[in-house]
């Protein structure tokens, strides 16, 4: 009894440290509510595993995480998706340690447990002695529900969740514009960089909707692009926007020219393009698609934040995981199209590898403003992180959301104000 | 089996003075130790020989590498201000071929990297194509296979 009552008393803690333009600075460092977080948030809601394309062939898997669930992102015969707990019903050991493949079935290399792609078990090594004690049909992979939206795959324990649409709400609309960087192709994933850093999950989950930071930590990788390119980054005095989309989304415009990837065809070529222009038309496509793609290549303008762990963020798939309280995993998922012409793909991932990954021009910096804010945040007995940018500056979108300037903190404080809402919430103990 | 020696001091001589350069951040010396058309690549996958056609942790052309080295001079990179430095260890140095254009190296490194206090290890195979010159080899080709390049990785803001 003593123990419930610690644990309620810990979220009431947590939720009494969000306010409106403030969080607490133990929200990145108690690891009490870290326990908590897993619980009340990433087991309840929906959490992005992966693209479809991951998984293209009848056979193909991946492997990710709910939280600090691992499990397998699997395709069947029949092409239908699973995803199941990556746990062997027997004594409990992972099926598959592969991050990604084609296998015929998940077999548990202890006792030669077989399960298929469905998760269904198959096979008992010396079944005799389990006569009358089981039956293989009670003892399947544990699947999670999962749906798909725009080949963005989510999954979640909570089986009686809204259906993901109705959580993804105003983020669909964005979801559409984000998948036309395929380039008339649909979206496909073409590789991903994987890093990690000493701080909260959190940290990461506000600086996709900060574009605050980006002139000022970012300054050597501006200072490598063209002039016309560090123009297009320039974006703080722009005509850019943050809006807060429900259900602790957000988006944050920064080049409003590049919302959508379909529109404004005729533009000339930028010269940081020149190169793919000319390797397109060699390959003998016309001048309309030559621009099609160009556009297409420079991803979207804006940062797509889905809560509580994946970023649409420009040209990529961010996606966060929580390891501990101090230490967060973070993938940089490439993406292009398939099928698209080599040209394209490949400028895509010069791009990225350009600016993300670990060894990037713009994920290190990132990575030490980070570490330096967990630092930070043990400092003092008590201390506030403030989030209250632009507050007083806000207005209505078309959609009717509220909306602040580009380096407004509004994307922030809806996360925020989500995460308090689910912390705050009665745990199912 | 026959060992070429001298062939094997040449190249060896010439990948430690590239270390040192790298561990002393002499990287204009380093960029002119480089063919014009060169490749730096740092791949994600170490089975992986399409470097072009895959993602890379990094794939530097001339211009890229200049940009790379540009970056950690510049004083604008907080991150490059804090590695404190790099030590590096180059041994097991193999000749796998040779011909008339070039000479291909295998060799392992140990890299060590001090960053606020922290000593992280980067253990890696090196693959360099080395171009003899008259003025000695130029590198045509340095691929470097980090033995984690696949997991969950620090950042990096030093030259490999």
């Amino acid at each position: 009894m003593s123990e419930l009552i610690a644990l309620k008393n810990i979220s009431q803690k947590a939720a009494d440290m969000v306010e409106e333009g403030r969080v607490h600075k133990a929200l990145y460092s108690d690891p009490e509510i870290f326990e908590e977080e897993l619980d009340k948030v990433f087991q309840n809601t929906w959490v992005f595993i992966g693209h479809e394309s991951e998984v293209p062939e009848a056979g193909s898997f991946k492997t990710s995480f709910v939280g600090r669930h691992p499990v397998i992102l699997s395709r069947d015969r029949k092409m239908n998706l699973h995803v199941l707990l990556n746990r062997c019903r027997h004594r409990g050991a992972t099926v598959c340690e592969g991050r990604k493949g084609k296998t015929k079935a998940f077999t548990c290399p202890y006792h030669g447990w077989g399960y298929g792609l469905d998760g269904g078990l198959r096979a008992i090594p010396k079944a005799e002695e389990y006569e009358g004690v089981l039956d293989k049909n009670d003892l399947p992979l544990e699947s999670l529900r999962h749906e798909s939206y725009q080949g963005l795959v989510f999954a979640t324990f909570k089986s009686d969740i809204e259906p993901l649409e109705d959580f993804l709400g105003g983020a669909k609309k964005w979801i559409d514009l984000f998948v036309k960087q395929g380039g008339g192709y649909p979206l496909k994933v073409l590789g991903e960089h994987r890093f990690n850093f000493p701080g909260n999950w959190k940290i990461q989950l506000e600086n996709t909707t900060d574009a605050y930071h980006f002139p000022i930590i970012h300054k050597s990788f501006i200072s490598s692009l063209d002039n016309a390119t560090a123009d297009i980054f320039d974006f703080l005095d722009g005509d850019g926007f943050v809006e807060d989309l429900g259900h602790g989304h957000s988006v944050m415009v920064m080049i409003p020219d590049l919302v959508d990837l379909e529109a404004d065809l005729d533009q000339p070529i930028p010269e940081r393009f020149e190169d793919l222009a000319q390797a397109l038309r060699d390959e003998g496509q016309d001048e309309e698609q030559v621009k099609r793609l160009v556009r297409a290549a420079h991803g979207t303008g804006f940062n797509l934040n889905l809560f509580p762990n994946v970023s649409c963020s420009m040209a990529f798939f961010r996606v966060l995981r929580p390891v501990s309280v101090g230490v967060t995993e973070i993938q940089h998922v490439a993406i292009g199209g398939e099928g698209a012409p080599a040209p394209f793909n490949r400028k895509r991932m010069r791009l990225h590898e350009h600016f993300q990954g670990p060894m990037g021009f713009g994920t290190p910096d990132d990575g030490e403003a980070w570490e330096r804010v967990q630092k930070g945040s043990m400092a003092g007995k008590d201390g506030w992180i403030l989030v209250n940018r632009g507050m007083e500056n806000l207005h209505t979108s078309p959609d009717g959301n509220v909306a602040g300037a580009v380096c407004s903190e509004t994307g922030m404080r809806g996360a925020y104000q989500k995460y308090k809402q689910m912390m705050a919430a009665e745990g199912e103990k | 089996m026959a060992i070429n020696t001298d062939l094997l001091n040449k190249a060896t001589a010439f990948i430690w003075h590239e270390a040192d350069l790298l561990d002393h951040k002499e990287y204009q010396e380093w960029l002119s130790l480089w063919d014009k058309n060169g490749l730096y690549i740092v791949p994600t996958d170490n089975n992986e020989t399409d470097y072009e056609n895959t993602l890379n942790l990094a794939l530097d052309d001339a211009d890229m590498r200049r940009m790379r080295v540009a970056r950690l001079e510049s004083g604008e990179s907080v991150s490059a201000s804090s590695v404190s430095g790099t030590v590096r260890m180059v041994s097991r140095v193999r000749i796998l071929e040779e011909t008339a254009d070039y000479v291909v190296v295998r060799c392992a490194m140990t890299l060590n990297e001090l960053r606020h206090g922290n000593l992280v290890s980067y253990p890696a195979d090196l693959e360099y194509r080395l171009k003899p010159t008259a003025d000695g080899f130029l590198i045509a080709r340095k691929v470097v296979k980090l033995m984690h390049a696949d997991g969950f990785l620090r950042t990096v803001s030093f030259i490999f």
